[in-house]
């Protein structure tokens, strides 16, 4: 059988157990009308989910195991003497049979794969018999195990409750093993990296070129700065001088000035705008902002102006970003206390002395801690710096020149022909690691800022 | 005259701060107990030891001896859900559910499996809100949400919801401080039905409500009980000077 | 020390200086005011350019195609036709030949067959299909021609292809694309749609709902109901508020090197796109699911707890079906945003040219996002009206999600 139907009688088991364990509940509170310390569907969940549950986790780690153990059978018979050693061909021949095998594929490539085809079918079927039987083995022991103590006197509700609380738990812990899964990925694969390229190129090289590697010293080719330089400059720049008074003036005027109606239909637009996908802003900026740009950069007399330029890229990346500023500042703003308004709008000042004098200065704090937050997200993004800026790094702080990013350069390298374990790959993930250390102690000291604000006034 | 609960020696820390201090108290089985204290005396931290509501606060810890018909309700077989069925509590601020008048009344017997059937649950539902004194009132709108009903009604609804799992005691922990006194009028003749059937330990912060609504008072100060005795006793005829200050309203 | 001279307000100096407060007054207010206003005129822009764009895209140009199928001595008879083997039988007996020779015999002045689609001939079998009678006959059927001209016809061609389109004059006619919405990805523009990159979309998001929903709520309920406070809370704490603030890409390395790397799962494959965005998802949905379930107020669980329910029964009886709404609002919105997610989902192969939609969670796909990056990197101008016809379909999934957000925020929000 499959894994998915495994799964469905897996279920209908459970189904059964339960209705079982209830019945056989119910038939203890004949008559009497006592106090129980479980009603029977706490007996019948207790037994199905002891019925389910082992052959579940089984299941689930059969599915990752089961297809290196079936390659392993095929590789032990006969007809897979012939094989190449370990690689890509050797991966390419048994991934085609078993496509082959399974009825994916019609034709094969290599005259091994078909050779080898039948011999995946037959191990695929017999191991299938075998999770199988070991799934019904787990399931029928949990039912008899938990069956056995259904009894007036059982506890089955705390029992249930306490597979529930680990259920709970679990699902909690996966978020640590998220972080834990990126931190030692991207690590993982920088230390292969920093072994061929050392550190001190890769992060104070000002040469990046990673289309031409020099394999006596890749180090040479991998220089980071100009990469980062362009990430600054488009995200903590650019795209900030666009984001920083739009989204200030518009939470301003939307907190002070406007009217509560007015209110209440501009804030949805303002967010409507952060939720506009980022490849949309992407084509955007390629389709329409970066020719306008550079017709205005000839127009200026810039005659060699890029229609990948940073200005282009920047300017986009800052229209996404203003609702983010605005709603931190909005926040903010909203966190002074009316007293300070009031006690300055009392001595004879207009609003807007108020709110540049008393409010933001006040508000400063929270302000700068959002914008923070902003500029980490603005240098992680990806889609619209892909589409728009070029991918040729340069140190320039021309505007109208090209420059590249960090995450535009990440898809750039990953996306090539080039095999996965070269200089060219592993430098990505050196890049993703860079990115990740450099978002996180944005994001934390942001968030101290914020936080510390927050405090003064509470 | 028998003791429906018996507290030994019961001290109360909310992390390092002590609450409660070696307070040893009986509470009759027939008898309306009242609690009554300045605020912050304990008397509400006391009654939610009683069922083990301090469980909930994470730095609580209760020390010594509280037994219900003698059977230890800190131990470790005795199951808190259980316990809270058994002593009921009725809360200061009404809490309806925002679910129907008779979803809220029926929540109770449900979850502890004490009706078996549709017909069963509906005389569960109007029993209790008929002892509650609300079934006149609400019976065409059963299906009403509760949170609709006035403030009084809806502590009178609490009041069913506790009655409707049968307990054995019924804790209230200033019950009328939130309402009007017409409303705290309802609740009191509805106290003074109900004595007998359960026996009912209720805070309260005025001493006109506890002369008149119970027969044994206990004056708690600053997390220590003071005097306990008969309600009349209390009022008339102190024993502490203590007491006789607050009765009189030199502080409160 | 002396007294201060009573200031005297009315002063040329005083006036002119209190003029010019207001004058400041008005700008800043007007600064604010331009701001918003710019704002949102950049989103009407963005959205008035992808529709003027767009609305082409879901329109093709075809032209009426004489055929003379008794002529043609095509070898099928009209029974052949019924049912799944006619495809097989009209290609077998060499229609897209046929065709072919019907256009370069009846425009042989503006190309010939070059003037037809590349799937100009399946529309003929579609029609033969439907109408088995035609064969014994001449008729004439319109049929989409090649992407130059479709796009000269909606008036943005080169010199050439304007000339053919006057040539043509009303043989030509313009319709609803239907391919646009059961097609998936092609080579020739006039036969690409979306369909195929949709129902990747629609795999992918399956798979991240139902891994980031339920251990979304369940984290949320575990560290806002049941967390102990201790070292081990505050680092799922930590993880999760971080999480949420992660560049999407690195997701996507995460993916690339784990899911394809680690566990060998298949490339470009709507199952690895799925457990990518769940793990970007799973904090939204957390930290939504934690501020609803704050909002649930404590009265409702000492209610509960007061009449015996257990702390399992309190939280699933009472305080998730009351912060449920506000769950659903922030899954929405966590949902929306995976379904606009490009960058991760580059990172593990889901940009590969896919020509037939994906049959199971396993299958290469693609997605909307990734779909409408690809068709802007095509260089044929056919392509700039699919890609903001995409574009279009997007957002209008993107508006439903959020307006169904909005509405349940609005319906079921409760305020205690």
């Amino acid at each position: 059988m499959s894994l998915g139907a495994l799964f469905f009688v897996v279920a209908a088991l459970g189904l059964i157990a339960w209705f079982v364990a209830r019945a056989r509940a119910v038939a203890f509170r004949t008559g009497r009308r006592e106090r129980f310390s479980a009603l029977p569907g706490h007996h019948g969940a207790f037994v199905a989910l002891w019925t389910m549950l082992p052959p579940l986790i089984f299941l689930a780690i059969w599915w990752f195991t089961s297809p290196a153990l079936v390659t392993d059978a095929v590789i032990g018979t006969a007809a897979a003497a012939n094989l190449p050693p370990p690689g890509f061909e050797r991966a390419a021949i048994l991934s085609e049979a078993r496509n082959l095998s399974r009825g994916e594929a019609f034709g094969a490539f290599h005259d091994l794969s078909e050779l080898l085809a039948p011999a995946y079918a037959a191990a695929q079927s017999r191991y299938d018999w075998i999770a199988t039987a070991l799934a019904a083995l787990l399931a029928f022991a949990g039912f008899a195990f938990a069956y056995a103590r259904v009894r007036p006197t059982f506890a089955a509700r705390s029992q249930v409750e306490r597979i529930v609380m680990v259920l709970l738990l679990l699902a909690s812990l996966i978020a640590i093993l998220t972080t834990v899964g990126i931190v030692a990925s991207l690590v993982f694969e920088s230390a292969r990296f920093f072994s061929i390229v050392p550190v001190t190129d890769f992060l104070f090289g000002t040469h990046w070129s990673p289309q031409v590697i020099d394999p006596r010293d890749p180090g040479a080719s991998l220089g980071a700065v100009p990469l980062f330089w362009g990430t600054f400059f488009i995200g903590a720049v650019i795209a900030m001088a666009v984001a920083i008074p739009f989204g200030l003036m518009s939470a301003i005027y939307l907190t002070q000035y406007a009217r509560p109606s007015t209110r209440r239909w501009m804030k949805p637009v303002l967010e409507v705008l952060a939720g506009v996908p980022t490849v949309v802003y992407g084509y955007f900026a390629a389709l329409t902002v970066a020719p306008a740009v550079r017709d205005f950069a000839v127009s200026i007399g810039v005659s060699w102006a890029s229609s990948e330029s940073a200005l282009a890229a920047g300017l986009v990346m800052g229209v996404m970003i203003i609702p983010f500023v605005s709603s931190m500042a909005d926040d903010s703003l909203a966190a002074v206390p009316n007293s300070m308004r009031d006690g300055s709008l009392a001595m004879g000042a207009t609003p807007s002395e108020t709110i540049r004098k008393v409010l933001v200065p006040a508000a400063l704090p929270g302000i700068v801690g959002g914008v923070l937050l902003a500029v980490s997200r603005a240098i992680g993004e990806t889609m619209i710096v892909v589409m728009a800026a070029s991918g040729v790094a340069q140190l320039t702080l021309n505007p109208f020149a090209s420059t590249t990013t960090v995450t535009k350069q990440i898809v750039d390298l990953l996306t090539g022909e080039a095999e996965f374990d070269s200089a060219k790959t592993l430098a990505a993930f050196a890049l993703g690691l860079t990115l990740f250390v450099v978002t996180l102690l944005l994001n934390i000291f942001a968030l101290i800022v914020v936080k510390r604000y927050r405090e003064a006034y509470d | 005259m028998t003791q429906k609960i018996t507290a030994h020696d019961v001290n109360v820390f909310y992390g390092e701060k002590q609450a409660i201090r070696q307070v040893s108290i009986d509470i009759d089985q027939e008898d309306v107990t009242a609690f009554i204290g300045p605020s912050g005396c304990g008397k509400s931290t006391f009654l939610r030891t009683l069922n083990r509501m301090n469980d909930t606060v994470a730095s609580a810890r209760v020390e010594g001896d509280i037994r219900l018909d003698g059977e230890d309700i800190y131990s470790k077989d005795m199951d808190v859900v259980q316990l809270r069925a058994r002593v009921g509590m009725v809360f200061q601020k009404p809490n309806p559910f925002p679910k129907s008048i008779y979803e809220n009344v029926a929540y109770g017997p449900r979850i502890h499996g004490l009706a078996s059937g549709k017909s069963e649950m509906d005389a569960i539902v109007e029993q209790s809100l008929t002892r509650a004194g609300l079934w006149a009132e609400v019976k065409d709108r059963l299906s009403d949400s509760g949170t609709a009903l006035s403030g009084g009604q809806q502590q009178r609804l609490c009041i069913a919801r506790a009655i409707a799992v049968d307990p054995e005691v019924i804790l209230m922990d200033e019950p009328c401080s939130a309402l009007d006194p017409i409303a705290t009028a309802r609740i009191e003749e509805l106290i003074h039905d109900l004595r007998g059937r359960y026996a009912i330990v209720i805070v309260t912060h005025n001493m006109q409500q506890a002369a008149r609504v119970s027969q044994k008072t206990a004056f708690f100060h600053l997390g220590e009980l003071v005097e306990y005795g008969d309600t009349n006793d209390i009022f008339t005829n102190p024993r502490e000077p203590r007491t006789t200050d607050y009765i009189t309203g030199r502080y409160g | 020390m002396t007294d201060r001279a009573p200031t005297d307000w009315r002063t040329d100096a005083m006036r002119r200086r209190i003029v010019r407060r207001y004058g400041a007054e008005r700008r800043f207010r007007m600064f604010g005011l331009g701001a918003i206003i710019l704002s949102a005129g950049f989103l009407a822009f963005l959205i008035v350019t992808m529709v003027m764009q767009g609305a082409a895209g879901f329109t093709e140009t075809r032209v009426s195609l004489p055929i003379d199928f008794a002529a043609a001595e095509l070898t099928v008879t009209p029974e052949q036709l019924r049912g799944d083997r006619g495809n097989l039988a009209l290609a077998g007996a060499g229609l897209e030949g046929v065709v072919d020779g019907a256009a370069g015999a009846a425009f042989a002045q503006q190309g010939g067959a070059e003037l037809l689609s590349d799937g100009a001939w399946l529309r003929v079998r579609d029609t033969l299909k439907a109408n088995p009678g035609m064969l014994r006959g001449r008729t004439a059927i319109d049929v989409p021609v090649a992407t130059d001209i479709d796009v000269a016809y909606k008036g943005d061609g080169t010199p050439e292809a304007e000339q053919v389109v006057a040539a043509l004059g009303d043989r030509l006619s313009r319709g609803l694309n239907r391919d646009f919405f059961g097609n998936a990805d092609a080579t020739d523009p006039t036969r690409v749609g979306i369909w195929g990159a949709l129902k990747g979309s629609l795999l992918t998001m399956f798979v991240t709902l139902i891994l980031a929903f339920p251990i979304g709520v369940l984290s949320a309920l575990y560290l806002e109901e049941y967390a102990p406070k201790n070292r081990w809370t505050d680092l799922i704490e930590v993880s999760i508020n971080n999480l949420a603030a992660v560049p999407s890409i690195i997701f996507g390395l995460l993916g690339l090197a784990v899911f394809l790397g680690t566990f060998g799962l298949p490339r470009s494959a709507p199952i690895v796109g799925g457990l990518t965005l769940a793990l970007m998802t799973m904090p939204v949905i957390v930290i939504a699911g934690r501020n609803a379930i704050k909002a649930v107020p404590p009265s409702i669980r000492d209610a509960a707890l007061g009449i015996g329910a257990s702390p399992v029964q309190v939280v699933f009886h009472h305080v998730l079906p009351l912060a449920l709404p506000g769950i659903l609002t922030g899954t929405i919105i966590g949902m929306a945003r995976a379904l606009g997610e490009t960058a991760p989902l580059l990172m593990i192969g889901m940009r590969a040219f896919i020509a037939a939609p994906p049959e199971g969670l396993t299958d290469p796909a693609t997605v909307l996002p990734v779909q409408i990056f690809l068709w802007s990197d095509e260089v044929a101008r056919g392509f700039v009206e699919k890609t903001s016809a995409a574009i279009i379909v997007l957002l209008v999934f993107l508006l439903a999600m959020n307006g169904v957000a909005i509405y349940l925020r609005n319906r079921f929000e409760t305020r205690w």
